[in-house]
């Protein structure tokens, strides 16, 4: 680094930035006092999505664990376990991508816990909370952020599953009508995270207690093999959690079937999700 | 509230108090603000307030007390209050992954505005912060001092009727701080109301009209700049000894020709004499002169000499030491090394 090639670069960036701030413009700027309505809260809420992909467009990096992740998931347990339960990849390929669809999706859901904890920990949270907007929106601003990375997630799965022999008898509706049933329930199950984002206080135990919650949540489900084979007890549990009823309706969507019952836990524990949960976030975040 | 005579009050607390654990961070303070004015909040480290500016903005909850910001509770009616406020806080309250502009459009649009009311304002905004090179800039990449003027951008988006300034200038270089104060003299010639802490005396000294001095969550002083000057001495001469030896005899001699308080300082050979033009006949200066004509009378050799305006430091003294000297058993700190003046 010679003096004579700084020199040729001009000031730096800081210098060039180290102008006075302009006062006569400045109280120009102030003089008008009369503000816009508030915006609605669908509106404030697409501005804290969109807030979410400029993120996504700054720091892309945090697509690996929606574009590299799902792929090591389909390929690992495909041919992990496909010989010797179904006899062959591409038959048990069939029966396991939807389920690890699922599985990789609920359990991507988890990062939205650390994204809340990070921002709160940085003070723009403190910005947010004082705007006169619908209390809500940066936190449903997040998660439609995320429906749009779990959407990414599903088209990567679905294509390294088909290119591996997985053929959706349900054809392209059945397939947008499983991944459409999936998003509905990330959306509610995150609440889950944001909870915990607000509740815990560094970024580590926010992944720490999610990792507690998910692994046993996913992995004790039909997502891997039929349940007929488990203990009673463990049966019981299988056959009653979300995660099962989803990845059910989800694969007999693919399928082609419309599996009513599972479609209607699938909402229902929805529902009890977002009700549950989106309210403690909301007195969380409220109390905060 | 009952109708109040003076002028509309942008801020009024009554015993306000908030407790985190065993520490009473902000315990029962009492303010008025009037509006159109710059209120200085001062107080050192840990004085609570942080926790009262987050209470007024709607960020915490009181445990106690009230608080109405133009009238409306903080609580009860906190939404209003958002309508009326914006905060500056102590650490930059914008999303340092995003540009100077994404973070102004994204307010903007968070406020009301239309996607393209939104771009004109934030760039006049970083136009008239000089920074309208850095506007595609992500903010991480920014210096302190451009993290502030993005940071009070982004408070001033839609002129608020009161502005919350958080330590705006702690760990500023005196260029960057000097802008800073720019902004805010602009700010409330418009008519805006600023709630400013700070832990520097001449930061208050330059902006605000009306000063609490808080400690322990306590407003241990309240008043205009010439009042609290004038309770904690208008200045303070600082004398350097060529012998140490000589230091009790020249405390004596200083006690003895102003009659104000004496502090000896760290340094074996210095010590610290607090003047007070307005309790005297005397100005700060012609008591200065006594002080070295009496030591030069004494024999005391004196090195340097110097007289300037009471130091943070010597503001809480004279203020922690008048608490804990009128409310014994108050637990107010007392510092051991200042040797009061005779009661």
């Amino acid at each position: 680094m010679s003096t004579v090639a700084t020199k040729d670069k001009g000031p730096g960036p800081d210098e060039l930035t180290f102008e006075a701030p302009k006062a006569e413009e400045l109280a120009a700027l102030l003089v008008s006092k009369d503000r816009p309505p508030r915006p609605g809260a669908l509106s404030a809420s697409l501005t804290f999505g969109w807030r979410a992909m400029l993120k996504i467009k700054h720091v892309p990096e945090q697509l690996f664990d929606v574009t590299a992740f799902p792929i090591m998931m389909v390929l690992m347990y495909a041919y992990l376990f496909g010989g010797a339960l179904a006899g062959s990849v591409s038959e048990y390929i069939q029966f396991l991508l939807p389920g690890i669809l699922t599985m990789s999706i609920v359990m991507i859901t988890m990062y939205t816990g650390v994204a809340v904890n990070t921002d709160i920990a940085k003070g723009v949270f403190d910005r947010f909370r004082t705007l006169p907007i619908w209390r809500p929106a940066p936190m449903v601003g997040y998660l439609l952020g995320d429906v749009i990375r779990y959407l990414i997630a599903s088209a990567v799965m679905l294509a390294v599953g088909m290119a591996i022999g997985y053929r959706p008898h349900g054809g392209v509706l059945g397939v947008l009508a499983g991944v459409a049933l999936l998003m509905v329930f990330s959306f509610a199950f995150s609440w889950i995270w944001t909870m915990f984002g607000l509740l815990l206080r560094t970024e580590k135990s926010v992944m720490g207690v999610s990792m507690m919650v998910i692994f046993p949540l996913t992995f004790l489900s039909n997502v891997f093999v039929d349940p007929r084979t488990m203990p009673g007890w463990l049966q019981a549990f299988v056959n009653n959690s979300p995660v099962t009823h989803v990845a059910t309706a989800v694969r007999e969507l693919m399928a082609g079937n419309w599996p009513a019952a599972d479609i209607a836990w699938s909402l229902g524990w929805s529902a009890v999700l977002l009700a549950a949960f989106g309210t403690v976030t909301m007195r969380l975040y409220n109390r905060k | 509230m009952s109708g109040h005579p003076g002028p509309e009050l942008a801020i009024e607390t009554a015993g306000l108090v908030k407790v985190f654990g065993d520490n009473r961070a902000v315990d029962g303070v009492d303010l008025s603000v009037p509006a159109g004015t710059v209120y200085g909040v001062l107080g050192p480290n840990g004085a609570g307030k942080t926790t009262a500016v987050k209470m007024l903005a709607t960020l915490l909850r009181p445990d106690g007390g009230a608080a109405h910001v133009f009238g409306k509770d903080v609580v009860r009616e906190a939404d209003a209050v958002r309508g009326r406020v914006s905060l500056t806080g102590q650490y930059a309250s914008v999303d340092e992954d995003l540009t100077g502009t994404e973070n102004l459009v994204l307010l903007g649009r968070l406020l009301g505005h239309s996607k393209a009311a939104a771009r004109t304002r934030s760039a006049q905004l970083l136009e008239a912060f000089g920074l309208a090179e850095a506007a595609e800039r992500q903010i991480k990449n920014y210096s302190g001092g451009m993290r502030r003027r993005i940071d009070i951008a982004a408070s001033i988006l839609n002129t608020p009727d009161l502005l919350f300034l958080d330590e705006p200038t702690t760990g500023l270089d005196p260029r960057s701080r000097n802008q800073v104060w720019d902004i805010v003299r602009a700010v409330v010639a418009q008519g805006t109301t600023v709630l400013l802490t700070t832990q520097y005396l001449d930061e208050a000294d330059h902006l605000a009209s009306r000063i609490a001095v808080i400690d322990h969550g306590k407003v241990i002083a309240e008043g205009t700049k010439g009042e609290l000057k004038a309770s904690v001495g208008s200045g303070s001469v600082h004398l350097r000894l060529r012998d140490p030896a000589q230091r009790p005899e020249a405390e004596r001699v200083l006690r003895g020709a102003l009659n104000v308080a004496v502090q000896l300082d760290q340094d074996p050979v210095a010590l610290t004499a607090t003047v007070n033009g307005h309790a005297s006949d005397l100005g700060a200066a012609e008591q200065a002169a006594r002080a070295l004509s009496a030591l030069a009378a004494s024999g005391i050799t004196v090195d340097n000499f110097a007289l300037g305006q009471p130091s943070l430091d010597e503001v809480f003294l004279a203020l922690t030491d008048r608490n804990a000297r009128s409310a014994p058993g108050d637990g107010a700190p007392h510092n051991a090394s200042t040797t009061g003046v005779p009661a």
